[in-house]
């Protein structure tokens, strides 16, 4: 009965014998664990638009209400606090999956000929991913958020003429305000994952079209000429069908992607909603989610001089060196012919990597929190050092400076600086400031600057013996 | 039995070109009025008005304080986004200055320290000077002020777009 109607619907659709054909076309034996990141990421979007969609039909996309929509989600809506931690985490495994499967084939060279087409949808892909993850973070709709689309606005007017109009566009007017969000609840939710759909069906088509890459060798040199000859001989030979032979991979993969997203909603949850979106609250401290953090601390640490450059050229360059990759389409592929390659691949993960760190800890930012030094830390009963204690606090040295673990990060460590420092020279440092040191001339009087001289010349155990 | 007579080449080509034509109109008809709609924010300029944010009195001499406006003609579904602010600072009886709260260098909002007469911004480290000039940090440019005047005794700010680059 069941086969009878099978073999109507696949003589009337044609769906049956297509799907069998695609599931078991040959692939090159041996392709391994190397070749799961690609189907992962799918299966990650897939979770994404079944999450996404029951999100959004609880979910107000009004500047205004959204926030309250999402308090609703949270803490009210029966399974809703599972799908927000799903969506979350979904989005973090998307950004990491497709940055390991473009460092893959890259690594592999797998966008050589006949498969450029392969790379250059794979590309559009990453920089949509990056779209949707920015869009995403603004989507949950609190002070934070308001904040990433004004600090996005301020970077796209770095932009030469046409930078203002850009930000406009961001911004959707003059200021934050009621045509905002709407907006990026369109383009998050219709506009990019419909090209999002669009290209992942090119870039199946083209898998299937082309074969699945077979394991680079060393020696073997890809020549358009002789290519496809060779990687036909090779399937015919050994090849296997991808379903189950290398299919099953992916499928155990993907179930381990989604069982580690599904405990971390479970566990850690979604990342929790900030202050009201109310941009007149200014006890504020804006911070990308994880996947763009390492770049919100390159924007701190580059030199300024840079700046302008790396916000306007750096997202160009790497677009254009994306696109243009596949211009190289012969020669070899195995990496270890290409040690530039593995060099570069591990110096992008290693910069990555390091700024993330750096941007997690993010001691650039003053750090408004801290108390007066304890008594114990100024350690002297002098009524001028205690006094210059006080200033140290009262005029935001200890912002940036700390004295023994009490103060900020952004500037040096001044638990012992008499060891570096003169009296002389601490105070000509307070008075004229330096790049990244206001010059409190013009904000402490010459008996502060002196009070102050004379409590950071107690700091430090050794004697005073400056360079 | 007879067929009729192919087509002569020439109307084939008449009526690919016609079914081409009429396909870009389908498509331009679709996207054009959609485009339009989402650039639209850049056609026209916000209107800007004057903003009260409190009677001259309630202000001190020499203290900056964050005050609290509405955006020129906020969407009835705005909420609290349609709420921006500023840091005034009386100057003396009868003169003020409000700053942006918005950082030059990225946009955050600066915070007023007043013990050290100093804008400090929590993203960047970027530090100003009490009369907006960049005193530290990132910050390519000095904090712009916003247009503020006294009127009927009322302190009243012109409301502004966010200062980009």
């Amino acid at each position: 009965m069941l086969r009878r109607f099978l073999a109507w619907l696949d003589d009337r659709s044609g769906l049956l014998t297509a799907s069998q054909h695609a599931l078991e076309h040959p692939v090159p034996p041996r392709t391994g664990w190397w070749y799961v990141f690609g189907s992962a990421t799918l299966i990650a979007f897939m979770l994404q638009v079944a999450t996404g969609i029951a999100l959004a039909s609880a979910y107000v996309p009004s500047s205004g209400q959204a926030y309250d929509s999402l308090r609703f989600i949270t803490e009210q809506a029966m399974l809703g606090r599972f799908l927000r931690g799903m969506h979350y985490f979904g989005a973090s495994a998307m950004v990491l999956l497709i940055g390991i499967h473009v460092s893959r084939t890259y690594l592999m060279a797998a966008y050589k000929y006949p498969r450029e087409l392969n790379w250059l949808t794979g590309a559009v892909l990453l920089l949509l991913t990056l779209a949707l993850a920015f869009t995403g973070q603004l989507l949950r709709w609190d002070q934070n958020a308001v904040w990433s689309v004004i600090v996005g606005a301020a970077q796209a007017g770095r932009a030469p003429i046409i930078g203002n109009e850009v930000a406009r566009f961001i911004l959707a007017g003059d200021t934050i305000g009621g045509a905002t969000l709407s907006r990026f609840f369109a383009f998050h939710v219709f506009f990019i994952p419909a090209l999002v759909f669009a290209f992942i069906g090119l870039h199946l088509a083209l898998v299937l079209r082309h074969g699945i890459s077979e394991r680079p060798t060393k020696g073997e040199h890809v020549d358009p000429a002789t290519y496809r000859e060779r990687y036909a001989g090779l399937l015919r030979r050994e090849g296997v069908p991808f379903w189950p032979d290398a299919a099953w991979r992916d499928v155990v993969f993907g179930a381990a992607v989604v069982a580690t997203i599904v405990v971390l909603a479970l566990i850690v949850g979604p990342p929790a909603l900030g202050k009201p979106p109310d941009p007149s609250i200014l006890e504020a401290y804006p911070r990308p989610d994880w996947y763009f953090l390492w770049y919100f601390a390159l924007l701190a640490l580059a030199p300024h001089s840079l700046e302008n450059f790396i916000i306007v050229a750096g997202p160009l360059v790497f677009g254009a060196v994306l696109l243009l990759l596949p211009l190289m389409n012969r020669g070899p592929r195995s990496v270890r012919e290409r040690p530039l390659a593995a060099v570069l691949v591990v110096f992008i993960w290693t910069t990555i990597l390091t700024f993330w760190v750096a941007g997690v800890r993010a001691d650039w930012s003053p750090n408004f929190e801290v108390a007066p030094l304890p008594a114990s830390v100024v350690g002297s009963t002098d009524s001028t050092v205690v006094a210059g204690a006080r200033l140290f606090r009262e005029k935001g040295c200890e912002f940036c400076h700390a004295i023994e673990g009490h103060g900020g990060k952004r500037g040096p460590d001044l638990s012992d600086v008499r060891s570096r420092m003169a009296p002389d020279q601490l105070a000509a440092r307070i008075t004229n400031g330096s790049i990244n040191m206001p010059a409190y001339a013009r904000t402490l009087t010459p008996a502060q600057v002196n009070t102050l001289v004379a409590f950071l010349s107690t700091r430090g155990s050794g004697s005073a013996q400056p360079r | 039995m007879e067929f009729s007579s192919p087509p002569p080449p020439s109307r084939r080509r008449f009526l690919s070109r016609l079914s081409v034509v009429l396909s870009a109109a389908i498509g331009a008809v679709a996207t054009v009025p959609v485009v339009g709609f989402l650039l639209s924010p850049l056609a026209h300029k916000g209107p800007r008005v004057w903003r009260s944010v409190g009677p001259v009195d309630r202000f001190k001499v020499g203290e900056t304080v964050n005050v609290v406006f509405e955006d020129a003609s906020p969407l009835p579904w705005a909420g609290v986004t349609a709420r921006s602010a500023a840091w005034l600072r009386r100057d003396d009886v009868e003169r003020f200055t409000a700053f942006t709260v918005h950082c030059t260098h990225l946009g955050c909002p600066v915070r007023w320290v007043a013990d050290a007469q100093l804008f400090l911004c929590p993203c960047h480290g970027g530090v100003y000077y009490r009369d907006g000039t960049v005193s530290a940090g990132p910050p390519p440019r000095t904090l712009p002020q916003y247009p503020v005047r006294v009127r009927h005794g009322l302190v009243e700010i012109l409301t502004s777009p966010i200062p980009i680059a």
